[in-house]
């Protein structure tokens, strides 16, 4: 299979052999052109994660070929454990049926947390809820949720009817709510609220309808920042807001979540282009998380990654 | 359908044209109006769809879309290179399996086939039913046919290929058959007459007849297929930054890739996602366009 940018990749690797020769050495293994090919599959919510690193990678190794899907947190680890690809991308930690079906498999593992998100809790910017606490929080989405006027939540609330806009059962996002944050056994919300799949359509929703309120990424808040307003949560020591600090800094709870990858041990150790893509991807972490809009790792989680791919 | 009945078809079709009925009593003035306003309606909402579409995203019409990967550091020069290229290897190779799989069909099941018999008709059942089967599992069937040929990962050119000619050969099995069907009998006869095979006579006489049709057919199949995001989706269509080669190298679909970025956050991926929008619409415009020129070229009147 000949294509004509190996000969272009080729060349500028080196030229840049020769540029660091002149400057007479500095060059590691990893600055070599590597080639090959690497499978990502998974959450849509990492996708631009992973995504990203793809991006800034291929300005320095033309030649590996990163393809980056997005066919959800449970799907990712359905083919991530028959073997299929080389990463999963994921918006919550890994099940254990998935660990058993990626035992079944053979796939061995590593868990790498790349990036944090807050989820935030939004409302029409003119309803006048400034803070929810977390019991609140799950008495409006909780499956038993009786709530259908924001004066039941508290008196204090405007007497405005409730109407919901929440993600599709599909999503990561769905499930961290339904399962680490309301905590019911069903792992559902409450039924009679509206949801999408595409978090647009719930920013939509909520900014369009007084009385309204929703939850998705940090990202699509921070996007639509002038129609909507992020609610502040009180987890029993005060109101806090959603913002890159207080999600890094795990004052934010308990809705802020970690955001993973994991990576196939064989393929890291075997394939170059994988283990040269996930050694980017975790020295740049900090780049990517912002390019793509999320929330970078504090030290000591990052500390905590980064010696996680050194015992790959 | 004979011949007698397609004159009588005609026949009514241009009375009913020509409105030559006088007697325009308030009731058909009311059914007119009634007819005029489901015209009307129906293509009002598709305008203001595409204006608004076109509105959004125009901004985002020039060269960068169409030769820059998708990007998320510099959102405002973000492209659809991976996708129009994936998309356009995607149709030819689906052309390729669909098209002859489905022509032989046709031929086989309208000139050939005993259509009294048992199998014949479940087959013709089947087809009928297979046409209105959502895409999507048709990415389904795909994905199992390509872990039967061994592939683990299927989000590749033939995959997606073989996933898109089992949507549309129906379409195309159906539309080649009226071709076929159109094609009067006494062409039929006259070469059966003049001693001629049934092969002679299908490959020489009808096939060449029945073209305008099966072109037509075939290309509302293929726009039809190029506009599909669910079965490449199911069968792992992902996003690449790099140009296919090869029937097994990954691929990325201009459809997919719309669905992702209109719903990204960042408003810049939206407005490009609007852009590739109007993008695939000239294609299938293009595409549809290439139909009705091969019909009226090839166009024979009896």
């Amino acid at each position: 299979m000949f294509r004509s940018k190996t000969l272009t990749a080729t060349l500028s690797a080196s030229a840049l052999l020769l540029t660091l020769a002149a400057c007479g050495g500095g060059s590691s293994a990893d600055e070599n052109a590597v080639s090959g090919s690497v499978a990502v599959d998974g959450s849509s919510t990492v996708y631009p994660m992973s995504n990203t690193a793809a991006e800034l990678l291929s300005e320095e190794q033309p030649d590996i070929e990163v393809s980056v899907g997005f066919s959800g947190t449970g799907g990712g680890f359905e083919k991530f454990c028959a073997g299929d690809i080389d990463i999963s991308d994921a918006s919550r930690p890994i099940k254990d049926e998935e660990k058993t079906a990626c035992e079944t498999g053979g796939v061995e593992f590593t868990e790498l947390h790349v990036a944090t998100d807050a989820l935030t809790v939004v409302t029409h910017p003119d309803l006048g809820v400034d803070c929810l606490t977390t019991d609140q929080v799950v008495q409006l989405f909780g499956p038993d949720s009786k709530i259908t006027n924001w004066k039941d939540l508290d008196p204090s609330f405007p007497d405005q009817k409730v109407t919901g806009f929440i993600p599709g059962t599909d999503s990561g996002t769905y499930d961290y709510m339904a399962a680490d944050v309301v905590g019911h056994e069903s792992e559902a919300l409450r039924e009679d609220f509206e949801s999408s799949e595409d978090d647009n359509v719930l920013v939509q929703g909520v900014s369009g309808t007084k009385g309204g309120v929703g939850f998705f990424g940090y990202s699509y808040f921070e996007e639509n920042a002038d129609n909507l307003k992020a609610v502040a949560i009180d987890d029993g020591s005060g109101c806090v807001e959603p913002s890159s600090e207080t999600a890094r800094d795990g004052s934010y709870t308990p809705l802020s979540r970690p955001l993973f990858i994991y990576v196939k041990n064989s393929a890291y150790a075997d394939n170059e282009a994988v283990s040269t893509y996930v050694d980017f991807y975790v020295e740049n972490l900090t780049d990517i998380a912002e390019s793509a809009q999320f929330i970078p790792l504090n030290d000591e989680d990052l500390a905590e990654t980064q010696s996680a791919v050194e015992a790959l | 359908m004979n011949v007698a009945a397609v004159t009588a078809s005609r026949a009514t079709t241009q009375s009913l044209r020509t409105g030559g009925n006088k007697d325009r009593n308030v009731a058909s003035l009311v059914f007119l109006c009634a007819l005029w306003f489901s015209l009307f309606f129906g293509v009002a909402v598709l305008v203001v769809l595409i204006v608004d579409t076109a509105i959004a995203g125009a901004g985002r019409f020039d060269a960068n879309l169409f030769t820059n990967y998708e990007s998320t550091v510099r959102k405002g020069e973000t492209g659809f290179r991976a996708g129009i290229l994936g998309s356009l290897w995607l149709m030819m190779s689906t052309a390729l399996l669909a098209i002859p799989l489905g022509i032989a069909s046709a031929v086989y099941l309208e000139e050939f086939a005993d259509s009294r018999a048992w199998y014949n008709k479940f087959v013709e059942v089947n087809l009928q039913n297979l046409a209105a089967v959502p895409s999507i599992i048709y990415g389904m069937l795909a994905a199992a046919i390509m872990t039967i040929l061994g592939y683990t990962y299927q989000g590749i050119v033939l995959g997606g290929a073989i996933a898109l000619a089992l949507l549309i050969l129906p379409v195309i099995i159906i539309s080649t058959r009226e071709a076929l069907r159109a094609v009067p009998q006494e062409i039929r006869h006259g070469s059966l007459a003049l001693g001629a095979t049934v092969w002679q006579t299908t490959w020489r006489q009808v096939l060449p007849s029945a073209v305008p049709g099966i072109a037509t057919g075939t290309i509302l199949g293929l726009s039809r297929a190029i506009g599909e995001a669910a079965p490449l989706i199911m069968i792992g269509v992902a996003t690449v930054r790099f140009d296919p080669a090869w029937l097994t190298d990954k691929v990325a679909a201009l459809p997919v890739q719309i669905y992702n970025l209109a719903s990204a956050p960042q408003e810049e991926l939206q407005q490009a996602a609007s852009a590739a929008i109007i993008l695939l619409l000239l294609m299938i415009l293009g595409m549809n366009a290439l139909a009705i020129l091969i019909r009226n070229k090839f166009q024979r009147n009896w």
